[in-house]
């Protein structure tokens, strides 16, 4: 196959090239985040008790297995990338695949809390209908743990489809030690979408 | 070896990876869009004319004001300039063979278009009003289908990020061998500091609508007061993005100027270095003065104040650049040809909104301004005068280098000259109209105001006229236009290096840079136009 376009001077070129591109793209992505967190903070800053209050209705304790996930997730990606660099096949499709299960079972997990939250009510502020937390901000608390959770959600399905495309690529052999800039990529934007998850983790489960 | 247009049919064009294509399907698209947005404007204008006797409802009316501006600021202003001129002219000035990444830049295309097509939807459904600004609360309760406009403004986000990233690569990665940063030329640097204001604005208008669209599907409160929400964080973030956003639409029209004046003046730039740096200098203060547009929003007296004086700030890069110009010109051997007309009235009607910006970033002048017809006319002045009168430099400038041919000059003049006198009978009563208390956005006014509100109208005509003239010149200028040459312009950047139009790769030879691309002499070069 070619490994580089006629427009640049080198793979090694090319290679750089899609890296820097990638990079200002996760710039983009933190400032979108970035935005949503300025709201959480401006909320938070404006009504603490009745966040605080809201809070405690999220389970912690699965909120942590599910960074304890994503964290390991992010290694089976390192050892997916360096193993793809160092042409060991094997190797590199069955970290992908190790973090394809540990993103699938963040998503489970997710889906247990979800389906908690709505069985009581613990809804965006119109469909809130909980009637246990009785401050009338409550509810935004839940807006904004919504829109974070789900925005990531989005990037974490995201990411699972990119990582099957890799997957596909590095178990016919066309991703290994030659090319392997998807690869490297789709790890770079990874390892992303578990630093937000770093950043969501305590900002709506631990801080009261 | 065959030119760029050389291959025939729809489907060569639709799914084409060559950044000259591409760049030629946007200038189309946002063409057509112009001119929608531009018969609302007429529209509007001939229902100001004929007070008492009305042409739209109430109802129309806000749904036309909503239409042009936002067709005109998402659709025309913003991916104006970078999306037509910069994709067709980057990589060729750098030297290179395509954009970093031209799979993306096809993509950006048409995810443009599906935004497009998105708001433009809502046309045929119940519309849209409330402004192209979508304040909440309103744009919550409004039972148009405001809806489809936000998710069209969305998704053209999207491919605006798109495209700034592409260039941002690409200004880094694929300059010719001997082009250092300061051999850069003025329009890419004007480019590269759009991309960037781009790349950390977008994002941040993006994840604004996606919470105004759920907002209206999911209520969740944050902008609505009714549910503890805050309709003011709204208008924090909307001007967040698109207090830049102006300066998306402007500094890629200041590069244009850069490359024209030089050229028609037969000197070298002016203060290349001033010129290069300052587009920084606008680009770092466009995101610490949204403030200004909520003076009245009710924001701290402080914050007023620190918003007011950073405006001021402005000023000062864009006076480096204006002058920059000036002093280009000053003892130049002027051409005074299309391109070099336009930036003369590019010079004149930013002049004047620019300077009017000052009056409103006046406090106690804004406090007695705020939505009169006044902005309307300061911004018209801005974003048309500025990004238009740009828009339409670029395009007579780079013409033969798409085409191939020459268009009639004294047709290009005649159009400007309406287009220009027309601008300025338009707008200019409406600062008056502002001064005296005409709010913005109303369907009626008060009597007094008559006779500058027809005016003002007349004007409009002439603005039209303008433009159905330079669609058919430039018509039969493409069809049975005389052959350019390679560099009509004698110009010395790297585009009129290759023949016109440029073979698909750009060059047959990869080019090489040894000097900067502003060394002009005032010789008395002959212009090869078509008078």
């Amino acid at each position: 196959m070619r490994h580089h376009a006629h427009h640049f001077a080198s793979a090694e070129a090319e290679f750089e090239a899609s890296k820097q591109g990638m990079w200002v793209f996760l710039v983009t992505e933190v400032l979108m985040f970035g935005g949503l967190l300025v709201g959480y903070g401006i909320f938070r800053n404006l009504y603490p008790e009745a966040f605080h209050e809201a809070h405690k209705h999220l389970a912690v304790s699965l909120g942590a297995i599910n960074t304890v996930f994503l964290i390991s997730s992010s290694v089976t990606m390192a050892l997916a990338v360096t193993y793809t660099q160092m042409g060991k096949r094997v190797a590199a499709s069955c970290s992908l695949i190790g973090t394809l299960t540990l993103a699938f079972s963040f998503l489970c997990v997710k889906y247990v809390e979800y389906s908690h939250k709505f069985h009581d009510g613990l809804l965006p502020a119109g469909y809130f209908t909980n009637t246990e937390l009785k401050l009338p901000e409550a509810p935004l608390f839940f807006s904004l743990y919504f829109m974070t959770t789900g925005l990531h959600m989005l990037h974490v399905l995201i990411g699972m489809g990119l990582l099957i495309w890799i997957l596909r690529r590095t178990w016919s052999g066309e991703l290994s030690s030659g090319y392997c800039t998807p690869t490297e990529l789709v790890g770079f934007y990874w390892h992303f979408v578990d630093l937000v998850w770093i950043f969501l983790f305590p900002l709506l489960y631990l801080v009261g | 070896m065959s030119n760029y247009l050389a291959a025939k049919g729809l489907r060569s064009w639709l799914t084409t990876l060559d950044h000259k294509r591409i760049g030629l399907m946007y200038l189309f698209s946002i063409f057509v869009f112009f001119l929608l947005g531009g018969i609302f404007a007429l529209i509007l204008r001939l229902h100001l004319f004929g007070w008492g006797k009305d042409l739209l409802s109430a109802d129309m009316y806000n749904q036309f004001f909503t239409f042009h501006g936002a067709i005109m600021i998402f659709l025309v202003i913003i991916p104006g300039i970078p999306g037509a001129l910069g994709n067709f002219i980057l990589p060729i000035m750098l030297g290179a063979k395509d954009v970093a990444f031209p799979r993306l830049n096809l993509a950006s295309y048409y995810i443009f278009m599906v935004g497009a097509i998105f708001a433009a939807s809502a046309l045929f459904l119940r519309g849209a009003d409330g402004g192209w600004t979508f304040y909440t609360p309103y744009s919550i309760r409004t039972n148009t289908t405001v809806l489809l406009v936000l998710t069209g403004a969305l998704i053209a986000g999207f491919s605006s990020i798109l495209t700034a990233l592409n260039f941002i690569i690409s200004i880094h990665k694929l300059r010719a061998p001997g082009m250092t940063w300061d051999r850069l030329p003025l329009f890419l640097w004007a480019l590269y500091a759009t991309s960037i204001i781009q790349i950390l604005a977008t994002p941040v208008l993006a994840i604004t609508l996606v919470l105004l669209i759920a907002e209206r599907v999911l209520q969740i409160g944050i902008f609505d007061p009714k549910l503890g929400g805050d309709p003011i964080l709204f208008q924090h973030f909307f001007w967040f993005y698109s207090h830049p956003a102006v300066y998306i639409m402007i500094l890629p029209a200041m590069g244009v100027i850069s490359e024209v004046i030089p050229v028609f003046s037969r000197k070298p730039i002016f203060g290349y270095k001033a010129i290069a740096y300052s587009s920084f200098g606008i680009a770092l203060i466009a995101f610490i003065v949204w403030g200004h547009h909520m003076v009245v929003s009710g924001q701290s007296e402080l914050a007023n104040f620190l918003f007011s004086l950073l405006t001021m700030f402005v000023a000062v890069p864009t006076g480096i650049k204006v002058f920059s110009w000036v002093g280009t010109m000053y003892r130049g051997s002027i051409h005074l040809y299309a391109p070099m007309l336009y930036a003369l009235g590019f010079l004149e009607l930013f002049t004047i909104g620019g300077l009017t910006g000052i009056f409103l970033a006046t406090l106690a002048i804004d406090v007695h301004m705020t939505d009169t017809y006044f902005v309307v006319a300061h911004f018209h002045y801005v974003m048309v005068g500025g990004t238009i009168m740009g828009l339409l430099a670029g395009v007579h400038y780079w013409f033969p280098k798409m085409t191939g041919r020459l268009y009639s000059e004294r047709d290009a003049a005649i159009s400007f000259w309406s287009i220009l006198i027309g601008f300025n009978v338009t707008f200019f009563p409406q600062f008056i109209l502002g001064a005296q208390g005409m709010p913005r956005r109303y369907w009626h006014y008060l009597p007094e105001y008559t006779m500058l509100n027809r005016v003002s109208t007349v004007g409009s005509w002439f603005i039209g006229f303008g433009f159905l003239y330079l669609m058919i010149y430039m018509w039969k200028a493409v069809r049975y236009g005389k052959a350019s040459g390679s560099n009509p312009w004698s110009a010395l950047t790297l585009e009129w290096q290759t023949s016109s139009p440029p073979p698909t790769e750009n060059f047959e030879i990869d080019p090489v840079v040894t000097d900067w691309p502003y060394a002009y002499a005032p010789d008395n070069v002959h212009m090869a136009v078509n008078k």
